[in-house]
């Protein structure tokens, strides 16, 4: 095998005056510029730091871009928040949810209760506080659990093809058959726990599908790029293409029905709760609330607003850092 | 004569045509590559010309093992590559890289361009120790013309033509010994494509290398070829060096397809012959029997029904000398001159003046 | 003067600003004429070519200056519905995407005879006719029987030449086509191009040819007008423009193509790229890539100097470029 200059050091030195490779042309070309640089407009890369100084990469570039973003830091810090509230509600409610009072019910604002009482004379606020820990829960893990094992089969079946993934096609295309409340009603009726954990599991029973079906053709359209192909020329593994080429080139949509689908699964807690099969009443939870709030919307809808506003803006932020890493992920955005 | 690093011994490559989802049915094939034999020299450029679907991307797929022959031999300094598969096949990779024709979805959007020309240092760690490699790709920047402080940048900072060079230095870093190149020029603009075929022939002398080029255009492949094959429909069915191909073709398809090539010369228009092929390419999956040419030959005749021509000398030209003696799949080979010879002198290139 | 095209300017308002691509372009087509524009990508010969049909997108696409005489008219001037009237009907234009270009859920005989329904009020039965009739004219075999089939159905070449039946279908006046035979093959683009010549002569229309290959206009070709950047840099008859090129950047491109008949040198690649449209260089937008450019060329925009009767070039050293 003949060995390369390019070992030599010396003769490809960039400052070396004239150098022993004859780089006729190179001349002119080396004053090329990409076109965004010469332009000015769209200035690349950011300007801490020489050029070739460290490394980037697109998860350090996706975090440098993020942490300067207000979209992410201000759905950043709701989400914070939302946790430390779902870790610690006694922190900012010193009363206990279930503790009521009926002769209260539906009661406006007072002094020391600034959301006033449902229809069983339980304090909103104290309720609302307690009530992010079980809808955060179910929502954030029901997200999770659907993203994860549906983007890995779908993304596996899109990547190998094959038998495989004719077989997944038709079990998704079987899920979609099934309407989600019936499905609760037969499958969480035989379900005695009282955890969260009952509703969680269904939701990413009947949810997978969805994510599966999207990730599967967003890895189809990745795949078929040639720098995969080139990845393969290298001698690149299939975990290497599927991590490295096809996952990062796949992710945004994936993302992007993900956080929507987040508001859907709190919802989705609340409509099961409702029909009894979800939660039992000692839990507290905004999905509960709200549907039992529904009722009285045209006398008390204060009992509505608040755990509804506060299902909004948790949807709300997380739809936002969806966009958000979305966008850090795509260097053309930068 | 120098050797053969590369020996491709009757590689087929067919692809099923199925029916049916879950329970699949195989109702034909198409034949991609139907039946090809070629020899790449140590430090040659060898040209393979044709029309879409003639099967040249197939046959540069299996070159670098990204489609696995259906049948056939790739030999590899003696040894066939194609049955080869994990660590071995790995080795062998490292030597045959390819360089793709579309410099916009042949790079990584979201890798920068240090992470792209890389990675091929990760995959082969052993090539170079890690703390060594940021400056090993600095130096392939360098060497293909390009800026080494760009090593942060994304592919969309770049122009068709700098991304290609990036897909080049990709392709040098684990320093092959064969680089098959995919139409590398044809999705570039004309003032560009000048400057990476210099650079492609620059590398070649300075990295001992070995080309396959594929393309469709006739004039840069006469350009960059020591020798040059013609393919139609799956098959070689000229081969030669570059003179005795585009100067005296033998086969009729090649006359057809030189004589169709426009020159940049509005006074060839008068005298020079054109042969204008009637009809379209067949399909590869219903190849026409015997010659697969004869659907559109006009020297087509009985035999070409029921005899397929093989690749080799033509009998009538075995016993002479001089440039019509190459291989050429024709039972009717004759030589046939169709480009016109007297292209006219182009000017002289514009020399830069010394500023005053 | 069938099209005569003065000083048009048209600029496209983007995130990043203002990108001009064209920045006064002057060209002129007779009947019987065929004009090539030729220049790379980015050179403005498709906005160009859109303007004169009045397809542009406007916005993000604005016109800021210039007139466009077609038939002695300002097209500039007229109503979006006067406009609608010309296109189609006295000028066509065939595009380089035939099958994205032909609807793929209507069949050919469908979509050829939509125009004598629409244009001429035909009944559907005699566009039909009128469809076969249009096939047969640019010889695609056996049209009676394929008139029903889909585009998918027809080959690249042969769907080209649907494309060239529908712009045909109403005689139009003007022809433009946009890299009508950059997708297709080399035989089958021999075929297209000579068909398209051979209807221009006989309809004695006027034709403008788009591309980027200056093999394929050589053979065609009555004048040649060559776009950098967004201007016309060249302006000659075809047959003195290859044998002496009057403008550094027209000398550069026909250097760069490799020879079909000598394996020739290294090749001359005109150095650096072409420039960004939203910061042309000032002075001669080519300067920067040129070996002859000199002071005044990074300071003075050239005008189009006259290098004979019927030959224009927009470089201050015309002289030096053409006896060089």
């Amino acid at each position: 095998m003949p060995e390369p200059q390019y070992e030599d050091g010396q003769t490809m030195a960039p400052t070396g005056a004239g150098g022993a490779v004859d780089l006729a042309t190179s001349e002119g070309e080396r004053l090329e510029r990409p076109p965004s640089a010469a332009s000015g407009g769209q200035a690349p890369a950011g300007p801490e730091g020489s050029p070739t100084g460290k490394p980037r990469s697109l998860w350090s570039d996706a975090w440098r871009d993020l942490r300067r973003n207000p979209v992410f830091l201000i759905s950043g810090v709701v989400i914070l928040f939302l946790v430390l509230v779902s870790l610690w509600p006694s922190a900012l409610t010193s009363g206990n949810p279930l503790d009521c009072d009926l002769a209260k019910a539906q009661q406006g604002s007072q002094p020391g209760h600034p959301f006033g009482f449902d229809g069983q004379g339980c304090d909103v606020y104290t309720r609302t506080v307690y009530g992010a820990r079980t809808s955060v829960t179910v929502g954030v893990l029901a997200t999770l659990g659907v993203a994860v094992l549906g983007s890995v089969l779908g993304g596996l079946a899109g990547f190998f093809g094959g038998g495989w993934d004719a077989v997944l096609s038709r079990i998704t295309d079987m899920f979609f058959a099934i309407p989600v409340v019936l499905g609760g009603l037969v499958l969480l009726s035989v379900v005695t726990s009282s955890t969260v954990w009952p509703v969680i599991g269904f939701m990413v029973l009947l949810g997978w599908p969805q994510i599966s079906r999207i990730a599967r053709g967003s890895v189809i359209t990745a795949k078929q790029n040639d720098y995969v192909q080139a990845a393969r020329a290298l001698g690149a593994s299939n975990s290497r293409m599927l991590l490295r080429h096809i996952t990062p080139n796949a992710i945004a949509p994936v993302i992007v029905v993900a956080t929507i689908a987040l508001g859907t699964y709190i919802a989705l807690e609340a409509t099961l709760s409702y029909l009894g099969v979800g939660l039992k009443p000692p839990t507290v939870s905004w999905g509960i609330d709200i549907s039992a709030a529904s009722q009285y919307i045209r006398n008390a809808p204060h009992m509505l607003l608040w755990p509804a506003g506060a299902l909004a803006i948790t949807v709300l932020a997380f739809i936002m850092l969806g966009d958000a890493v979305r966008d850090a992920l795509d260097p053309k955005l930068r | 004569m120098p050797e053969a690093i590369l020996e491709v011994r009757g590689l087929v490559k067919h692809y099923p045509l199925t029916r049916g989802i879950l329970f699949k049915k195989q109702i034909g094939s198409v034949k991609a590559v139907d039946g090809v034999d070629l020899d790449l020299l140590a430090g040659e450029t060898l040209g393979i010309v044709g029309e879409s679907g003639c099967g040249k991307s197939t046959l540069a797929k299996m070159l670098v093992h990204l489609e696995r022959p259906t049948a056939g031999a790739i030999r590899y300094k003696g040894e066939d590559v194609t049955k080869l598969s994990g660590r071995a096949l790995k080795a062998v990779r490292r030597n045959i890289q390819m360089v793709f024709q579309d410099p916009y979805t042949s790079l990584n959007p979201r890798m920068t361009v240090g992470d792209i020309i890389g990675e091929p240092y990760e995959i082969h760690p052993e090539v170079a120790p890690k703390g060594s490699r940021r400056q090993k790709v600095q130096e392939l920047l360098d060497v293909v013309g390009l800026d080494p402080e760009y090593v942060n940048r994304y592919p969309h900072q770049f122009s068709g033509g700098q991304r290609q060079r990036i897909g080049i230095a990709r392709g040098l870093a684990l320093q092959p010994e064969i680089i098959v190149a995919d139409e590398p020029v044809s999705a570039l603009d004309v003032s560009v494509q000048a400057q990476v075929v210099n650079l492609l022939e620059r590398l070649q002398s300075d990295f001992s290398l070995s080309y396959v080029f594929i393309a469709h255009d006739l004039s840069i492949v006469r350009h960059i070829s020591d020798r040059v094959g013609v393919m139609y429909l799956g098959r070689i069915v000229e081969l030669g060096e570059d003179a005795e191909i585009y100067d005296h073709p033998t086969h009729p398809y090649t006359q057809a397809l030189l004589s169709a090539v426009p020159v940049p010369d509005p006074e060839a228009r008068v005298h020079r012959e054109r042969v204008i092929l009637t009809g379209d390419v067949p399909s590869p999956a219903h190849i026409p029997s015997g010659c697969r040419f004869r659907t559109r030959c006009w020297k087509a005749q009985e035999r070409c029904a029921l005899e397929v021509p093989l690749l080799a000398v033509p009998a009538v030209f075995r016993l002479t000398e001089g440039p019509a003696r190459h291989d050429s799949a024709c039972h009717f080979a004759e030589e046939k001159h169709v480009v016109p010879h007297e292209e006219p002198p182009r000017p002289r290139p514009l020399e830069s003046e010394p500023e005053a | 003067m069938l099209l005569d095209v003065r000083d048009l300017e048209v600029e496209f308002r983007t995130r990043d600003g203002v990108a001009k691509a064209v920045n006064g372009v002057n060209y002129s087509v007779e009947a019987g004429q065929t004009l090539a524009v030729l220049g790379e990508s980015g050179s403005g010969k498709s906005v160009t070519a859109q303007a004169v049909m009045g397809i542009l997108d406007m916005p993000p696409g604005r016109i800021t200056g210039g007139q466009i005489l077609f038939q002695g008219q300002d097209l500039l001037t007229l109503k979006e519905e006067e406009r609608r009237r010309i296109r189609g009907a006295k000028m066509a234009m065939i595009f380089q995407d035939a099958l994205s270009s032909l609807n793929p859920v209507l069949s050919v005989g469908a979509q050829l005879g939509e125009m004598f329904e629409v244009h001429r009020g035909l009944s559907r039965k005699d566009a039909r006719t009128k469809a076969v009739e249009l096939m047969d004219r640019v010889r695609i075999p056996a049209a009676k029987d394929r008139v029903g089939d889909y585009p998918h159905q027809f080959s690249g070449g042969m769907r080209q030449r649907v494309m060239i039946a529908m712009a045909l279908a109403l005689e139009p006046d003007l022809i433009i086509a946009d890299e009508p035979t950059t997708a297709l093959d080399v035989t089958v683009q021999a075929q297209v191009m000579d068909l398209l010549a051979e209807l221009q002569r006989e309809l004695d229309m006027g034709l403008i040819l788009i591309t980027h290959d200056l093999g394929v206009v050589a053979d065609v070709a009555d004048k040649i007008a060559v776009m950098y950047a967004g201007r016309i840099v060249e302006n000659a008859p075809v047959h003195e423009i290859y044998k002496a090129p009057a403008h550094p950047y027209t000398r550069g491109l026909l250097d760069s193509i490799p020879r079909l008949d000598q394996k020739g040198q290294e090749l001359y690649a005109i150095k650096g790229l072409p420039p960004n449209l939203m910061n042309i260089p000032p002075g001669c937008a080519f300067n920067p890539r040129c070996p002859l450019a000199r002071d005044m060329c990074r300071t003075d925009v050239p005008p189009l100097y006259e290098v004979s009767e019927s030959r224009t070039s927009a470089c201050h050293f015309w002289q030096e470029a053409l006896h060089a």
